[in-house]
């Protein structure tokens, strides 16, 4: 810059000979545009570091899992019950079954009325109630679970003065309902317009041309978005510590309290018993080999976009 | 049939007799009805929710008055209920969840949008990925079990020992562990996916010519970053953040494990504290007393309508860049 000051800036360069000037400029460009690309590998190595350290987590609670976890994962953590602290050799087969209980009322409640909701939101995508239940779809999606489960609590509990997986299950399905409702819709509008026309074209019925052509071919993205949201609240615990409760006997009935994995791995790791904790640790394994594989199931199934659960 | 949507005059021009209309037209307009009726579940239920948890602590709410929300003293056995120490407690350990996962996302998302190789770019947002998908309960066993002694056994004693920080407030005290801090770490990885999963989609939506406009003017790639890309994603960039402050207020599970659940105000880092969702968490189950249950759950209805605050306004701010860029 001051180098550049030093030629003279108004009078037109009578001699030609203004090599100090053009030399001047020559060696302040340089300079600059060695400091700007030294900014520019500075930053990329920034950004690229922040990248690594984002995710040295992930792989810190991998190795812990696998290495904490995998020792006490037996035959029998599957088919044993729950023992008391102290004695050796207790499973949580109870637990297991429970959360897939949990996630089959939770998806009997859910996925129909996602998908019929995301349905109507693709048909009648800029009326007003479609806006609205759109946004409130989203701000459903965003309400913390643990409101989802005093509200459960309240609303199923309370009243009945008894725990039950049906309430566990409820809380659940208010959870799913947002991420089912915009998988649906999403995927529904990715069918080309072209295919409801020809159908209509063809003399089906709306209803028909709807179910029979537009769903069914939205079908397998649809499934990916059900896998995802079933993905995110297999481990969920906050909903079902004052819901399902746990349940330390085996259970299936839905108007009783019922074990979950997630809440049985939360009831263990607060022990200060190396049994439980060491069964929390294997919990945590089988719980989290659970999810990525319902997760990395759906995302390599359609290889559609919906890789993270929700937003 | 006003809907909008392509519509042939279908149904009735095609089918050959009129019964079948009417039996195609009764069909059509039933299918609507459920279609409306499923619809109509979201707001429905929403509406039930905030009722349910607004009824439940409005006992608690009309007892304390505003006293509710600025009184630092919980104490469940003399029924006496403010869940100050609690909404202090949500604050902290979010903005300490923030300041920590922000600029490691925006950097994530810079990096895999702008300058990462395809190769990098797919396995590492995988892996960013994954890191959402990891249920709140692992994080909060590897969080007690793992983070907790390390923080108790090298960062603390770091910054008390070796930078001689232990006179400021913000790192006074004795060193448990269970902590803000440890609350405000865990929640940085936990809302460091999500953060820069809508950044980059945020960057994504940033047109092509913007790029190339500042390239041939000669600027380096940071500079085309730095002038061009990032100022016109600003608002969906807070956007982001902001929807990962709505995540960190809510969280419940991996925070009670490691906060130490205590309901004091404290400026240090390294004391233990709670937060609104840990204290229903970890009190809900042992509330004998009407009260106490009601005082729960008008902190829950708090905890409702702060979420909902933040999220409407990440949500704008998102929409507000999705449609410029379009």
């Amino acid at each position: 810059m001051s180098a550049a000051m030093q030629a003279p800036p108004l009078s037109p360069p009578r001699q030609p000979g203004g090599r100090s000037y053009r030399e001047a400029l020559a060696a302040s460009t340089a300079r600059t545009l060695r400091r700007r690309r030294i900014t520019n590998y500075v930053m990329l190595g920034l950004t690229s570091a922040a990248a690594l350290v984002a995710t040295l987590p992930l792989l810190f609670i991998l190795a812990h899992l696998v290495a904490k976890g995998g020792s006490s994962l037996t035959w029998g953590f599957f088919t044993r019950m729950p023992k008391p602290p102290g004695e050796a050799g207790g499973g949580m087969a109870n637990a297991i079954v429970g959360t897939g209980m949990l996630i089959l009322i939770a998806s009997a409640l859910g996925l129909p009325i996602g998908i019929g909701a995301g349905l109507f939101l693709a048909e009648r995508r800029d009326s007003k109630l479609a806006t609205t239940v759109r946004f409130l779809s989203d701000v459903l999606n965003g309400l913390p679970s643990i409101v989802l489960g005093i509200f459960a609590w309240q609303l199923l509990v309370r009243p009945f003065r008894h725990f039950s997986a049906l309430a566990g299950g409820i809380a659940l399905a208010a959870m799913m309902i947002p991420l089912v409702t915009r998988a649906t819709e999403e995927m529904i509008r990715l069918v080309p317009v072209s295919l409801r026309e020809a159908a209509l074209a063809l003399g089906y019925p709306r209803w028909r041309t709807s179910l029979g052509v537009v769903l069914r071919t939205a079908l397998p993205g649809i499934m990916t978005g059900a896998l995802v949201a079933v993905a995110r609240i297999a481990g969920e615990t906050a909903p079902l510590i004052f819901t399902a409760f746990g349940n330390q006997f085996w259970s299936l009935s839905p108007l009783q309290p019922i074990a979950a994995l997630p809440m049985q791995i939360y009831n263990y790791a607060s022990t200060p018993y190396d049994d439980w904790r060491a069964q929390a640790w294997a919990g945590a394994l089988v719980l989290l080999v659970l999810v990525l594989i319902i997760s990395l199931a759906a995302r390599f199934a359609t290889r559609s976009r919906f890789g993270l659960g929700g937003d | 049939m006003m809907d909008g949507s392509a519509t042939p005059p279908a149904s009735a021009a095609a089918a050959p007799g009129g019964v079948r209309i009417d039996g195609a037209q009764v069909a059509d307009r039933a299918y609507r009805w459920v279609t409306t009726a499923f619809a109509l579940v979201v707001p429905l239920l929403l509406c039930l929710i905030a009722w349910e948890v607004f009824a439940a602590g409005w006992p608690a709410l009309s007892k304390f008055g505003l006293g509710f929300f600025t009184e630092s003293d919980w104490d469940a056995v003399n029924g006496r209920f403010g869940a100050a120490p609690a909404i202090f407690g949500t604050i902290v350990s979010s903005v300490i969840a923030l300041i920590i996962a922000t600029p490691l996302s925006l950097g994530i998302a810079i990096f895999l949008s702008e300058f990462a190789p395809r190769w990098v770019r797919q396995p590492i947002a995988f892996l960013v990925d994954l890191l959402a998908a990891i249920p709140s309960v692992v994080y909060g066993l590897w969080g007690v079990l793992v983070l907790v002694p390390l923080l108790r056994s090298f960062v603390m004693p770091f910054f008390k020992d070796t930078l001689h920080l232990g006179d400021f407030a913000l790192f006074s005290g004795p060193a448990y562990g269970p902590s803000m801090l440890a609350a405000g770490v865990i929640l940085a990885i936990m809302v460091l996916p999500y953060i820069s999963a809508v950044t980059r989609e945020v960057l994504l939506a940033v047109p092509r010519s913007q790029r190339e406009a500042a390239l041939a003017l000669g600027a380096t790639r940071w500079e085309m970053i730095w002038d061009a890309v990032l100022p016109y994603a600003r608002s969906g960039i807070i956007g982001g953040v902001v929807l990962g402050l709505g995540r960190a207020l809510g969280e419940t599970m991996a925070v009670t494990m490691v906060i130490g659940n205590r309901p004091e105000i404290s400026a240090s880092l390294f004391a233990p504290g709670y937060t609104m969702a840990s204290l229903i968490a970890n009190e809900f189950s042992e509330a004998t007393s009407d009260l106490h249950v009601s005082a729960l759950m008008a902190v829950g209805a708090a905890l409702f309508i702060v979420t909902v605050i933040v999220n409407a306004i990440a949500r704008w701010l998102v929409w507000r860049t999705a449609r410029t860029a379009a």
